[in-house]
């Protein structure tokens, strides 16, 4: 390969644009935004790719995809045998490849990026293969061995107990993923809109998982349906919590509780996964504000803002306390948003929310903040600007600062270690909690992060699991 | 998926809810809630847990008809199957031997008040149960309430009984025969639970109040839930649902309860247009 295309040509070819619908189009609707690569393309942006011989792409991806080898072998149009590279490591190359913030991980340090500008588009190319492969039927279920008989407990079905159990399987151990919700999927599914994520494609992974013989309990709250012991005693031996970051955070300012403030939490799962977009076809209502503020600056503000526009907001404003630059949202996510008409207001923050005779909230005050030093983030930190107040009408407010872990799994298991800030604690080579056999990865070890990193920590944990099974 | 055993009309507007749902049964407490969803387009609603039999496996819950899903559920038969059966969610009530404790209920609340009076009986308290209906043909469970009770009173609204009174009066007039009463249940409308508070708050008797107010997931995850207690936001899906009465910021529970009145009404006759026509 290396020697059919000449690495200055590779260098050469530009990157193949992402096709997407337009902007005035998609800002009314859900469906999704990106259309996904042609084959044309897709094997053209593989060409790209030069091979390296050390390629650092890999060290970037949290779940360590052999990205040259997939990229090789789109390039030779062995599509099926592309997306079957992929799933070695990661069994969820669908929504990888439309929710990972590849700019900063694998396409970060990717060499042709340094040489040329522009890295290979590494995430366009993982969505490419398997959207192929859902498209042309039933997915490669790889061969699983012959069952261990050991049986493994997976607490919470989001990307991290998705991943666990998809490993899991494939080693030959029977898994149970016990969800609290009634669908699958965890923040993909009540956080992560479909204008970014189909569900479709969302069920096509469940399915996977189902096919390679994974179980899935709904409507379960592990600790207050059925506690460790019930599962012990079930003869589940190894056990994973991933139960997320589930319990958003609020700014403690005046008016926080008026009607028609919500946490970013409340306003996604009522749309996604409630439907309320739907209303009254489904019964869940939302607030359809026709002047909405979304308060930070992270991709489910992003997901936030862009939602309410979408549900016929006239004014739709992300209110971020920094500048653009500490933005934490992914590049295209916000350059989505500007081109579907959000406006950026930086350096600002709300104080106190104002409300009418209703309880209902009808403007906001805000401050306008400076930059100062560099905090513990790296980040430059905000600072008020005294005198700087000023009243923003608003109808909806979306408060999406961020989550703490969920608080329900250490109510129920009181022996497990925390950390300070609610999370639980592990040791980050293995996964592994203070209670022999059980593991835990993702935002509830995290607080709020990435779906990659979730599945990051369940790879590793998965391995671990395998090895305390077998004993 | 849960099987619901039966289904069956208390009152005009008021239901229960029988379900074979094993593993809620055998964690269920005094106070604890479920989530239910009538269908796949329903919404989640929290519901108090009314009664439960850990040897049949099935839990009972007591509703009032307010939006669609409400409705969904109570034409809802034996033998279907409900398609969301949460629980048992929340915190389950402080059951101690406190002396002389009064349960007060009103509305759908008269059947979640029934199992914490039914703990405080076993615990050895002399429990004091008063009812509060507008008519008495919307009283249920008085049979059963009264097993659970040392004291049973009722009072309706509309004079029917030779008591016609509100609960809270009622409990104001108690208080001043009963004077060791040591601690106060009410569960009802939240209107009933904040008047019951009010009856109590000069007399410094602890009021638990079990908070209803909007939810979407009911374990933490959204927040909908959460009301002011004594100066901070407490979620009462997870902190509660029980709180101190005297603590809680009533006017802000009665307008975050009414968010979404008119969309109510709105999917209610949108729903009604779809099923008769």
């Amino acid at each position: 390969m290396r020697k059919a295309v000449p690495v200055k040509e590779r260098m050469k070819t530009p990157r193949q644009p992402m096709p997407s619908r337009s902007p005035e189009e998609r800002n009314k609707d859900f469906f999704e935004v990106n259309q996904g690569l042609d084959a044309e393309a897709a094997v053209q942006e593989a060409r790209r790719c030069l091979d390296c011989a050390n390629p650092s792409c890999v060290l970037g991806c949290p779940v360590c995809i052999d990205i040259p080898s997939f990229i090789k072998l789109i390039e030779k149009g062995d599509f099926a045998a592309s997306v079957r590279k992929i799933k070695e490591t990661n069994s969820l190359p669908a929504i990888c490849g439309r929710v990972c913030p590849q700019e900063t991980q694998c396409e970060e340090v990717c060499n042709l990026k340094k040489a040329a500008g522009s890295p290979v588009a590494i995430g366009n190319l993982e969505r490419f293969v398997s959207d192929i492969e859902r498209a042309e039927g039933p997915a490669f279920i790889p061969e699983i061995p012959a069952s261990t008989g050991k049986k493994a407990a997976i607490i919470g079905g989001g990307p991290a107990g998705l991943t666990v159990a998809g490993e899991l399987a494939k080693k030959g151990h029977e898994v149970t993923v016990f969800e609290a919700l009634h669908v699958a999927g965890g923040v993909l599914v009540y956080g992560i809109p479909e204008f970014r994520l189909p569900k479709e494609t969302l069920k096509a992974e469940v399915e996977y998982l189902e096919k390679l013989g994974v179980e899935f309990r709904m409507n379960v709250v592990v600790g207050k349906t059925v506690g460790l012991d019930d599962l012990r005693a079930a003869g589940y031996e190894a056990f994973f919590i991933g139960s997320g970051a589930g319990l958003p955070n609020f700014m403690k300012i005046p008016g926080e509780n008026l009607v028609g403030v919500y946490s970013a939490n409340e306003y996604l799962t009522r749309v996604n996964l409630m439907k309320a977009y739907d209303f009254p076809n489904y019964d869940t209502p939302v607030f359809l504000g026709k002047r909405a503020a979304v308060i930070g600056g992270g991709n489910v503000a992003m997901d936030s803002v862009r939602t309410a526009q979408r549900l016929g907001a006239e004014k739709s404003m992300i209110i971020y306390r920094r500048s653009r630059t500490e933005m934490p949202a992914r590049v295209e996510e916000v350059h989505h948003a500007e081109e579907e008409g959000i406006e950026f207001h930086f350096l600002t923050t709300p104080i106190r929310y104002i409300g009418d005779e209703q309880g209902r909230v009808r403007a906001m005050e805000c401050q306008r903040m400076g930059l100062g030093e560099p905090d513990a983030s790296g980040r430059r930190r905000p600072v008020p600007i005294e005198g700087s107040e000023y009243t923003e009408e608003v109808d909806l407010v979306v408060v999406a600062i961020g989550q703490s872990p969920n608080p329900l799994i250490s109510q129920a298991m009181p022996e497990l270690k925390m950390g300070k800030w609610g999370n639980v604690e592990v040791d980050w080579a293995t996964m592994a909690t203070n209670i022999p056999g059980v593991y835990a990865g993702g935002d509830i070890i995290r607080g709020g992060a990435t779906v990659i990193l979730a599945m990051g920590d369940a790879r590793i944990a998965a391995a671990e699991m395998d090895k305390y099974l077998r004993g | 998926m849960a099987k619901i055993i039966q289904r069956i009309r208390l009152a005009p507007n008021i239901h229960l809810l029988e379900v074979h749902a094993p593993d809620v049964s055998r964690k269920s407490e005094a106070g604890q809630f479920l989530i239910v969803m009538p269908d796949e387009r329903g919404e989640r609603i929290p519901l108090t847990i009314a009664d439960w039999d850990k040897e049949k496996g099935t839990v009972t819950a007591v509703f009032l008809i307010v939006g669609t899903s409400t409705q969904k559920l109570s034409l809802l038969k034996a033998g279907d199957d409900i398609p969301v059966f949460v629980g048992p969610l929340g915190k389950a009530s402080e059951i101690a031997d406190y002396g002389t404790v009064v349960c007060a209920g009103g509305c759908f609340g008269i059947a979640a008040i029934h199992p914490i009076a039914r703990a405080l009986k076993a615990k050895g308290n002399r429990v004091i149960t008063l009812i509060d209906v507008k008519s008495p043909y919307l009283l249920f469970w008085e049979d059963k309430l009264r097993k659970v009770s040392d004291a049973f009173h009722l009072s309706t609204r509309d004079g029917a009984v030779d008591n016609p009174n509100t609960v809270a009066n009622d409990l104001a007039g108690l208080l001043e025969k009963e004077k060791d009463v040591a601690r106060v249940f009410a569960i009802g409308c939240t209107q009933m639970m904040a008047t019951c508070a009010e009856a109590t708050r000069p007399l410094g008797i602890r009021t638990m109040v079990s908070l209803n107010p909007i939810m979407v997931d009911g374990t933490g995850m959204c927040g909908a839930c959460r009301v002011t207690v004594g100066e901070t936001t407490k979620f009462a899906c997870v902190d509660g649902p029980e709180f101190n009465g005297h603590s809680v910021d009533w006017a802000e529970l009665f307008a975050r309860r009414k968010s979404y009145f008119n969309d109510e009404i709105r999917s209610l006759c949108a729903w009604e247009q779809e099923i008769y026509s």
